[in-house]
């Protein structure tokens, strides 16, 4: 058995090993190598034109949605992988910014996605500004049917929101995990009052500490190309990089003392709670 | 109007947008979509850009000029008029010239580690760090015998020069290539002077100083 995790997330959860385009030009013979959870894997695409992913000799299953592979274990129960109807909607276009390796474990780059307070101090000028620092109170719950995580009516000012922006904007949120390693934000559409553009986080775990973070946009935009779309997104997960692999311990504790959190932090206390509850171990600070 | 064929990722791109940032130049950013599209090894990139399908390219009206370096050195010749950047002295453009190929060094080593950790790219490992490793000694023990006599910057100045700015981006991103600096004090101390001048931009990887 390849995957030797006891983690029961990580064994039916689907995982992404990137975007479908990866197996362009891949065969048996020249196959895409990559890694997730401390295994090597190759894939490529068959006669069919059909996924193929291998570990350790043994065929994995394998998904092809949203432009991504997603791999399951094969030991264990399979979720349903989550929806994402808004990458089927039309008038939206779907942006690959592709896969940036983080020295991290995953939960921690999930975490930081959802944490709307360093906004002013990290992505200053874009996604925030001193001294408008304040994260306005909203509202978290875990959706009983899904399992997932929702934090609504978030909102923060924005000097640049996005990468079409002239103006400041007070930026309307909305979070969502979908999985311990997976999560979206939903954003004010510049251009389309009271549409929200999507931005997918899907996050490879190589292993316990290290990942790529791949970043799918699925956006009412017509303004701007492609390139400058991912040049923006690549700016704002650039600057947070150094941040996350600046953080110690690599490993997110989760059992720690109970930490006093603050009201902006509430999406990362349900977070870290819903971990717990799940057992997440891969990933996870042993303390 | 300068065109800039850009990179927000690239520390060879932000070199030059931190020279024309400090010239005060207006320019065009044309974003190139290196990762994950490799539109810098597009046909059409290759054929009409850089048939080398390398960034940064400059383009100053039908002017197109290839390799950071090289416009490094046409940025501060056209429009630094009071030669602070690249000064009209042979012993200075002689010593420049030696950090240009050391930033080339820098680019081999630092940026395509750098590259294979954040973008999957392949690389030889133990070549970039071997070389990433004696690239940084010699910057440092330069800039440490230059700090202790009063001219702190690469090639020997009072004040920087397109050396410093040439050897920096991928000296201060040398984390993001699991390069430790904690071996090269002199060349730490001269990061910190370069992001607390008058004017600094950062890029992702960079902080600003202000942060």
């Amino acid at each position: 058995m390849p995957f030797d995790t006891l983690d029961p997330n990580v064994r039916s959860d689907w995982l992404t090993i990137g975007s479908a385009s990866l197996l362009d030009g891949c065969t048996a013979d020249r196959p895409m190598a990559t890694r997730l959870l401390g295994n090597h894997l190759q894939a490529w695409r068959d006669a069919a034109a059909l996924p193929v992913v291998i570990a350790d000799g043994q065929s994995l299953p394998v998904l092809e949605r949203y432009g991504y592979l997603w791999v399951h274990t094969g030991d264990g129960p399979q979720r349903t992988l989550f929806e994402l109807p808004e990458y089927d909607e039309s008038g939206r276009r779907i942006v690959d910014c592709g896969g940036i390796g983080v020295a991290t474990s995953g939960l921690r780059v999930v975490e930081n996605f959802l944490d709307m307070g360093h906004f002013p101090y990290i992505h200053t000028g874009t996604l925030g500004k001193v001294p408008q620092t304040e994260v306005a109170p909203y509202r978290v719950h875990v959706d009983a049917a899904t399992q997932e995580i929702w934090a609504l009516d978030c909102h923060f000012f924005q000097p640049r929101a996005s990468a079409c922006a002239a103006d400041g904007i007070d930026a309307q949120y909305r979070y969502r995990v979908m999985q311990p390693f997976t999560a979206a934000l939903y954003k004010s559409s510049p251009d389309h009052a009271g549409a929200l553009d999507v931005i997918g986080l899907f996050v490879q775990p190589l292993d316990d500490e290290h990942v790529i973070a791949h970043v799918l946009l699925v956006y009412f935009e017509d303004r701007l190309g492609d390139a400058d779309m991912i040049a923006f997104q690549q700016m704002i997960f650039g600057q947070d990089k150094p941040i996350l692999e600046n953080q110690r311990p690599r490993r997110l504790p989760l059992h720690g003392p109970l930490e006093a959190h603050m009201r902006c932090d509430l999406t990362s206390a349900t977070y870290r709670r819903w971990l717990r509850q799940r057992g997440m171990a891969f990933g996870v600070h042993p303390d | 109007m300068i065109r800039l064929y850009d990179y927000e990722l690239s520390g060879n791109c932000y070199k030059l947008r931190l020279l024309l940032h400090w010239l005060g130049l207006q320019y065009q950013r044309i974003a190139v979509n290196f990762h994950p599209g490799r539109e810098h090894r597009s046909p059409a990139f290759l054929r009409d850009i850089n048939p080398l399908g390398q960034l940064p390219v400059l383009a100053d009206g039908d002017f197109l000029l290839r390799d950071a370096q090289a416009c490094l050195v046409y940025l501060a010749s056209q429009y630094d008029r009071a030669g602070h950047w690249y000064p009209d002295d042979a012993a200075t453009r002689g010593r420049i010239t030696t950090w240009l190929a050391t930033a080339d060094d820098l680019t081999r080593s630092i940026a395509a580690a750098r590259q294979h950790y954040s973008f999957g790219m392949a690389a030889d490992i133990a070549r970039c760090e071997a070389l990433a490793r004696a690239s940084l000694r010699l910057l440092d023990d330069a800039l440490a015998e230059n700090q202790a006599s009063g001219r702190p910057w690469l090639a020997g100045t009072h004040e920087p020069s397109i050396a410093d700015i040439a050897c920096f981006p991928y000296a201060a991103l040398a984390g993001e290539a699991r390069i430790d600096l904690r071996p090269y004090p002199a060349l730490q101390a001269w990061i910190r002077a370069m992001r607390h001048r008058d004017g600094f931009i950062a890029m992702p990887g960079i902080l600003d100083p202000a942060l």
